[in-house]
């Protein structure tokens, strides 16, 4: 028997890779891989919110709602916080994915390095994982919106639209994000990101009370954070009270740190990559 | 199927994927699979590979013998299209490796150093998820992975994680992940190291096989024995340059008398014995635990060393390897 029976004819091959583009494969492994483990990240995307709403937003809420809620903007704190809880979800996913599996794929799995070696190149492995990191933030917050509704917490027909909103949450930090983990040696400097960046932003950008409730200056700062444009965005279409400029003004903030981040990242994946 | 020429090796060399460069060598149907002039890579200020030239022939497995920091890795990665030259000249498969980076990997193989398996997913969905950055079709595919698992003799693990498979077995399992796309030309980087005695055999088993199917194999190793096993050609690298080059018996020739006396002393008198034994060989060799002496009549030696009134705790007469070679041209052993 020989060992190359079936070679695939070159030709007929050939013509089915133009049809699936190179990012797309890199991007069909994380799907595939995922299929096969999601089991371990059903918590984050699932559980995690529920809890989040039933727990602060209706224990917590109860007992705000039965103060004044004149400092939440006259709604309900459920309602209040429901949306900031969205974007905040949407970045933590989206941070979760862009660190260690960034780190696996380059040292730990190695996975970047045998799509390296198979005829795809640094700006598809980047592209293919990007794209795979905002399906995980888009499966989050679709689910997360779900739950909203069955909570009653969306008034709004814009709401629809707080679900684009909350992915491009995620991809403002998932971008920036992997450039960064790419030039890291260990993933001690993950955790420094988390203590640092992601839990007091998570805190403090009007998730779970509105910033006019900080210190002067703080307000500014943490009207400045990336997270507070998320939480605006995503809480004023999902209570439809946004102005249009407004709207885009958030919304190109987080589209000029995506497109920040891609840059960056192409730059940081290439030199950690070709050496 | 019946149109198919018989061996595959007539597909390599004929068939759409075969290597393109037979115009240069006017009758040598076969052409080169590999060409490098010059070759340079350079890591900052340090020169990791310096200006080396070789030629790869179509179907030959060649080696590079060579030991740890020799520059082997890193022509290897050049050659893969993962790292960009800093000089001189290179051809894989008749193309640009800057410029043809991706068309060149979809018709190589490659086993890295160090395995790039996903240690989470199965041995089955490791090697199809690999077919698939190829952009090899499904079904083709799923075939194509059934074939490989009986060659990687890993059928029987097929639906099991690679987390806790053996060294040897992973080895197999990345050799036939490079195999997933019927590349021409595959490259082995230490494809054994680590692994003990009976993985390797069974490792250099499918190797043979791979070559006798006419794929051109680039394997590095540091160790002697499998270069003289699976090279046809081979260079011996030392601090990034080729020290020298040829089949491993005209390396052993040219470098190196037939036979070898190995002698052992109490470890302090191996200076003093070799050199008052140094005349009865064409060279010896004093290593920290025993004393080598080139010869080509190694009975009559080890004859004449005992009656000098020499009395070795252990003798034996050996032919010449290539870790003699090795040692005469570096001064180093090859593992240490
Ligand atoms: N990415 C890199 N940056 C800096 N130095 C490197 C890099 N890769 C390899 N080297 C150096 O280049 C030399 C040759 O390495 P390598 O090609 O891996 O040798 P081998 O494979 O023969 O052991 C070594 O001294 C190694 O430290
Ligand atoms: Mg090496």
């Amino acid at each position: 028997m020989s060992f190359f029976p079936q070679l695939p004819s070159a030709v007929a091959t050939r013509q089915r890779r133009a049809r699936l583009s190179p990012a797309l494969r890199a991007y069909q492994y994380n799907l595939l891989a995922y299929k096969r483990t999601w089991r371990g990240s059903v918590t984050t995307t699932f559980l995690y919110p529920v809890l989040y709403l039933a727990a602060i937003g209706v224990g917590l809420g109860h007992l705000i709602d039965h103060g004044s809620n004149q400092a939440v903007g006259g709604v309900r704190y459920l309602w209040f916080l429901a949306p900031g809880l969205l974007a905040g979800t949407a970045m933590q996913i989206a941070t979760n994915e862009s660190t260690f599996p960034v780190m696996a794929g380059i040292k730990w799995l190695k996975t970047y390095l045998a799509m390296l070696a198979a005829p795809l190149e640094v700006t598809d492995v980047l592209y293919g994982h990007l794209a795979w990191i905002l399906t995980r933030v888009a499966l989050a917050s679709g689910v997360f919106l779900a739950v909203m509704a069955a909570f009653h917490t969306v008034p709004s027909g814009w709401a629809v639209l707080a679900f684009p909103a909350a992915v491009l949450t995620g991809a403002a930090f998932a971008a920036p994000v992997m450039a960064f983990s790419a030039t890291r040696e260990t993933d001690q400097s993950f955790v420094v990101l988390y203590r640092f960046g992601i839990v007091p932003l998570f805190l403090f950008s009007g998730t779970f009370f509105p910033v006019a409730q900080l210190p002067g200056w703080l307000q500014v700062v943490a009207r400045c954070t990336p997270l507070y444009q998320g939480v605006t965005l995503c809480r004023g279409l999902v209570l439809g009270h946004l102005g249009g400029w407004d709207a885009l003004g958030h919304a190109g903030y987080l589209l000029a740190m995506l497109v920040g981040g891609v840059l960056a990242a192409r730059v940081t994946y290439r030199r950690r990559l070709v050496q | 199927m019946s149109q198919r020429p018989r061996g595959p090796s007539d597909s390599f060399r004929h068939g759409p994927l075969a290597v393109s460069t037979s115009d240069e060598g006017a009758g040598d149907s076969a052409g080169t699979a590999v060409q490098a002039q010059g070759l340079t890579k350079r890591f900052g200020e340090f020169t990791a590979v310096d200006a080396v030239d070789f030629d790869i022939e179509v179907g030959e497995a060649f080696g590079f013998l060579g030991a740890n920091g020799a520059g082997k890795t890193s022509t290897m990665r050049m050659i893969a299209c993962l790292s960009p030259i800093s000089g001189g000249t290179l051809q894989v498969l008749g193309l640009d490796p800057m410029r043809d980076g991706p068309q060149i990997r979809s018709r190589i193989g490659l086993v890295p150093q160090d395995d790039t398996l996903d240690l989470e997913l199965t041995v089955r969905d490791n090697l199809y998820l690999y077919g698939r950055y190829f952009g090899l079709p499904r079904k083709q595919l799923r075939e194509r992975v059934e074939e490989l698992l009986e060659f990687a003799r890993l059928t029987e693990r097929a639906d099991q994680r690679v987390d806790p498979l053996s060294g040897g077995m992973r080895r197999r399992l990345t050799i036939a992940r490079a195999l997933v796309s019927s590349p021409s030309l595959v490259i082995l980087d230490e494809p054994t190291t680590g692994l003990d005695p009976q993985a390797r055999h069974l490792l250099w088993d499918r190797l043979y096989r791979l070559k006798r199917e006419g794929v051109t194999l680039v394997i590095t190793t540091h160790y002697m024995d499998e270069a003289e096993q699976l090279c046809d050609r081979l260079v011996v690298m030392d601090a990034g340059r080729i020290a020298a080059a040829g089949s491993p018996s005209e390396l052993i020739e040219q470098w190196s008398t037939r036979e070898v006396v190995e002698l052992r002393f109490e470890p302090e008198g191996h200076q003093v014995h070799g050199e008052r034994l140094a005349d009865l060989a064409e060279r010896v060799e004093v290593l920290p635990d025993r004393l080598l002496l080139y010869t080509d009549q190694g009975d009559a030696t080890l004859d004449a060393v005992r009656s000098r009134g020499a009395s070795p705790i252990a003798a034996l007469v050996r032919r010449a390897t290539l870790e003699d070679v090795f040692l005469h041209l570096t001064g180093r052993s090859l593992v240490d």
